[in-house]
């Protein structure tokens, strides 16, 4: 892999995958602790930065890693980190750092089965609320769900691109079956994938303000050393930077933190639907659990049941205008995950129809009778 | 009217936070010129806190200034450096937040020799939560969570990074301002991870609980208890006890350590020249 980017078809695992669509989205400064079951990612980025000029470190823990790629970024360079759980919990802090600093960067999350120490090794989707909402305040990130090595490339490269375009962090919150599953992924250069540029102002040191935003409710940026003599702080701040400690300040910042993202949600989300609008129900899912419903909706198929399937690309932002209006035209929803509810809870709030949950605790798989079954159960429900 | 440090200064941002008689403000002027004296082009300056009054100063400097999160003041600015060679960052930050939450990054990054200059405004106490026992509490010190005395043993910053691998290690008091200057000057001059720990009074929260409840009274201390030592040389590892500092004890001053050593980016350098050439 001595190339500058790979090219044509490989088969390879998904973590490879993950780092090589960072590279490819201009990723040149990877900070990271290794934990599993991501670190091969960290590993394929020691292997691979020295020799494209970029910078790996391996830090003394993840809240080193995240602080350091929030530093890089204000540099000038695209950054990224990638850890697991347990390595993510400790990185929550920072996170609401980067959301309240506007810094883009890419946190990778290759989930495992939780709490605590859990399943070190095999499948888990319970942090998605912590993707959500694990650093304290109120705050929006983005984060997006692949299913597959393939899309998990593709998907960095999208991460790395809606960081830049809402200076926001955005986090990759896949999982261990991904992350470790060695499939055929065709790689695509820089001239082929969409690279969103980062949004670096055209005012003059003195003009600008780094927390002042366009129309759009995001600020430009700049690179630190530049000239711009910025301030920048995790203090409620206005939009030079300083730190005010007023109501009304506080009201104004994190309203637009919020709002850029919920704002242009409709620009931010990606789904993938099949036959959702003449069904009668829909299964809901994402990441790997979204290639596990297959089976369970051929089994209801088989028995004459109308069944869509509506796949979150995006989980963060959440969909929710989508499910709201399928549900005025279907019997109800089945949401199948990995956790024991978490979109779940999302999805019943959009919904006017019966909603069941098909919960799983990690480390394995739903089987699909159990998916029929909620389908069918839902189904009944017409009569 | 203008003050000749003013172009340094965010002076819509004054006045200042911090307490009559803190040593902070002390420091930063300290820091303002030697900046200005450095002959290093302003702009290249980046200055990086974390959380607590003394990180509240990189706010006030007229620089790219980041306040970040408590005790992580370290990575950020190392993520900063690592992405930019051509930066000079400096750290301005409280002995509780480099040396108890953020303890294990300043150690790590003396051991990687990552070229940056922390400042570490020591006042022995967490001043801006008010007067917790700190990491660097001499022993018997009174503070609102060691009412009876602090009992536990605190640590010595100077050894503390010498032995981490610091390239220049030096201790002075806010008394010391020239000396203080001087040492920012070469610290900004140096190759390598800088530590310079400032001894400063805390009026507010270490004197008054602790018999010196005026700055004078601590600048008075600071006289009659600081020596200024030029004979020791921690790079060479015999450490003894010179420069433990005890309750109302003496205050040893002075450089410590001034040594080279090939830094984080040399060796990054040297690693992508040997893999571009495996390359070839
Ligand atoms: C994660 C976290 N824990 C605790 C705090 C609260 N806190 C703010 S400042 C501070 C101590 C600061 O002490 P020091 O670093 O010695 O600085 P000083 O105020 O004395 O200059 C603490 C514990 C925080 N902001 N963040
Ligand atoms: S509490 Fe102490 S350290 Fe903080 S500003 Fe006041 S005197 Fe200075």
């Amino acid at each position: 892999m001595n190339t500058e980017f790979l090219k044509g078809e490989h088969f390879v695992q998904g973590n490879i995958a993950c780092a090589e669509g960072a590279i490819v989205a201009g990723c040149r400064f990877f900070a990271g602790y290794p934990i599993t079951p991501s670190t091969e990612i960290g590993e394929h980025m020691a292997e691979r930065l020295p020799k494209l000029g970029g910078v790996f470190v391996q830090f003394e823990d993840e809240i080193a890693s995240i602080a350091a790629i929030l530093g890089a970024s204000w540099a000038g360079v695209k950054s990224m980190t990638a850890t697991s759980g347990p390595g993510f919990s400790l990185m929550n802090e920072n996170i609401g750092l980067g959301a309240m600093m506007e810094v883009p960067c890419v946190v990778v999350n290759i989930q495992r089965g939780g709490p605590s120490t859990g399943l070190p090794t095999m499948e888990g989707q319970a942090d998605v609320m912590q993707a959500r909402w694990g650093s304290h305040g109120d705050y929006e990130i983005i984060a997006v769900s692949p299913n597959s090595p393939q899309e998990i490339f593709d998907l960095t490269i999208e991460a790395f691109n809606l960081s830049e375009q809402y200076r926001v962090p955005t986090i990759v919150l896949s999982d261990a079956a991904v992350g470790h599953m060695t499939e055929k992924v065709k790689f695509r250069t820089p001239e082929e994938v969409k690279i969103t540029p980062r949004r670096y102002t055209t005012l003059k040191p003195g003009d600008y303000l780094p927390h002042k935003p366009d129309s759009d409710l995001v600020p430009p940026i700049i690179k630190a050393g530049d000239g711009y003599r910025i301030h920048t702080t995790g203090l409620t701040h206005d939009e030079r930077g300083y730190p005010v400690m007023k109501e009304e300040a506080q009201g104004r910042l994190v309203r637009r933190l919020v709002n850029k993202i919920r704002k242009n949600a409709n620009k931010i989300i990606r789904v993938e639907e099949i036959d959702t609008h003449n069904a009668d129900v829909v299964v809901i899912s994402y990441g790997i659990t979204s290639r596990i419903v297959w089976s369970g909706i051929e089994l209801s198929k088989r028995k004459g049941i109308k069944v869509g399937y509506l796949r979150l690309i995006t989980i963060w932002p959440f969909p929710e205008a989508m499910v709201r209006e399928l549900s005025n035209h279907i019997t109800g929803f089945v949401v199948v995950e990995m956790n024991l509810g978490q979109i779940f809870y999302e999805v019943e709030r959009c919904s006017a129809v019966k909603t069941l949950l098909v919960p799983h605790a990690g480390g394995g798989f739903h089987k699909p009778e159990e998916i029929s079954q909620a389908i069918e159960e839902v189904a009944k429900k017409r009569k | 009217m203008n003050h000749p440090m003013d172009h340094l200064l965010r002076t819509d941002r004054l006045p200042h936070i911090w307490c009559p008689g803190c040593g902070i403000g002390t420091i930063v002027s300290c820091c303002i010129r030697a900046i200005e004296e450095s002959g290093i082009p302003e702009e290249q300056f980046v200055t990086v806190s974390g959380i607590g009054c003394t990180s509240r100063a990189p706010g006030y400097i007229n620089l790219d200034s980041f306040h970040t999160t408590h005790g992580r003041a370290i990575p950020f600015a190392t993520g900063l450096k690592l992405a930019n060679s051509r930066l000079k960052v400096f750290i301005l930050a409280g002995d509780g937040d480099l040396f108890a939450i953020g303890g294990n990054h300043i150690i790590h990054a003396a051991r990687r020799n990552v070229e940056l200059v922390v400042i570490c405004v020591n006042n022995f106490i967490y001043g801006m939560t008010g007067g917790q026992v700190a990491p660097t509490t001499p022993v018997g010190g009174i503070t609102s969570t060691s009412p009876y005395g602090n009992f536990e043993h605190p640590f010595n910053l100077v050894y503390l990074t010498a032995a981490a691998g610091a390239v220049y290690v030096a201790r002075w008091t806010t008394l010391h301002v020239h000396q203080l200057k001087r040492a920012i000057g070469e610290a900004f001059n140096k190759r390598g991870f800088s530590f310079i720990e400032v001894i400063s009074p805390c009026p507010t929260e270490y004197g008054r609980k602790n018999r010196k409840a005026r700055g004078i009274d601590i600048m008075k201390y600071f006289k009659e208890k600081s020596v200024i030592k030029r004979d020791i040389d921690l790079s060479t590892g015999s450490f003894g006890k010179l420069t433990d500092i005890k309750l109302d004890g003496e205050i040893v001053c002075g450089k410590f350590v001034d040594i080279e050593r090939p830094t984080y980016l040399d060796k990054l350098e040297e690693l992508k020249t040997v893999v571009s050439i495996s390359l070839k």
